[in-house]
């Protein structure tokens, strides 16, 4: 008895121990990057100023949506695959219609004068509709955009849009302003 | 001239791991580092609506987050079946999100508060009527950048 040899820990678990935290970490670690339709919202107006002269008929792209999730634009029914085609139809106009909005000539940098659509979506939904087909309509019109984008810039830049310069972008974005309103909701057919 | 040394005859020599504890704690301290717990509790039930149009959020900093959806099993008794929102880690009404917007923005910093995004996580098979209050108290406490969380469409 007495004298021992001071022995040391035995450290071959140690990597047993690390490794059984470090796979606890790796399962919940969720490197979650939260995305979504990023939206602007108008700022509130107080009152409407009655001197507003009201929008033409013909640069309005009305879209209801009612409590059943049905659609109506431009007073047709539709189905929500048809919407992205019908908003690229109506913002382009291309064949000048009378029934499409105007153009008013703009300059733009990079681009020049460039005759741009007046045209203004109105959205309108029920205070019944699904939040999920609500989404879906503001994601076509979205898509609607995105591609009329996209194909200007593939024209003039012969990039995509999302690599484009900041500069060019924000000509494009002139060019395809998103104008989407939305009017305040109506509880109709609950 | 020179000898060459046989080699020893008793087959592979193991490696030594003698590292392996330390690269192991390295990839260790990276994960606690980067992992963040959820900070919230839900305590309503959520399934994120599809969308395929998405941008990401980018700074969480900047984000201050509104979830709406019916409460969970537990808090059915109290709160009801409705959908509701809940603000932090409690329930809300649609009137306490203007002063929970002004909080959150005054613990931002100055030059940040323009940034300030909001978003609304909300379940796909809420009613439009909730949301639509929920943006109109937005726009009063002037938190006009939205986003719509949403999760990418699988198929197209």
């Amino acid at each position: 008895m007495g004298k021992r040899d001071v022995q040391e820990v035995n450290a071959g678990s140690m990597a047993d121990i690390a490794f059984l935290l470090l796979i606890f970490f790796l399962v919940t670690t969720t490197m979650d990057t939260d995305t979504g339709l990023a939206r602007r919202l108008p700022p509130p107006v107080e009152q409407v100023d009655p001197d507003t002269p009201p929008v033409k008929e013909r640069n309005v792209f009305s879209v209801l949506l009612n409590s059943k999730n049905q659609l109506l634009v431009e007073g047709k029914p539709m189905r929500v695959e048809e919407l992205k085609d019908a908003t690229k139809e109506f913002i382009l106009n291309e064949n000048n219609a009378d029934n499409l909005p105007e153009f008013k000539e703009t300059e733009v940098p990079l681009f020049g004068f460039i005759p741009v659509s007046k045209g203004i979506i109105s959205l309108q939904n029920d205070n019944g509709t699904q939040y999920q087909q609500y989404l879906m309509v503001q994601n076509e019109l979205q898509r609607a955009y995105n591609e009329l984008r996209n194909e200007l810039s593939r024209r003039k830049f012969r990039k995509d849009y999302e690599e484009l310069e900041d500069e060019e972008k924000k000509a494009i974005r002139t060019i395809y302003p998103q104008r989407i309103s939305e009017a305040e909701p109506k509880n109709i057919g609950k | 001239m020179a000898k060459f040394r046989k080699k020893k005859g008793d087959g592979q020599t193991a490696i030594n791991t003698a590292s392996l504890p330390d690269i192991v704690f390295m990839l260790l301290f990276f994960f606690m580092v980067s992992t963040t717990m959820k900070e919230v509790t839900m305590k309503v039930s959520i399934q994120a609506p599809e969308a395929t149009e998405l941008a990401k959020l980018e700074k969480k900093s900047l984000v201050t987050y509104i979830y709406v959806g019916v409460p969970t099993r537990q808090y059915q008794g109290m709160f009801g079946t409705e959908p509701r929102v809940q603000l932090n880690d409690a329930f809300a009404t649609v009137e306490d999100i203007q002063s929970y917007i002004a909080q959150e923005r005054d613990a931002m910093k100055e030059n940040d508060r323009p940034k300030m995004t909001t978003s609304i996580k909300a379940d796909f098979d809420c009613p439009m009527g909730i949301i639509t209050d929920i943006k109109q108290a937005l726009r009063k406490a002037q938190a006009l950048k939205i986003n719509y969380s949403a999760r990418q469409k699988s198929e197209y």
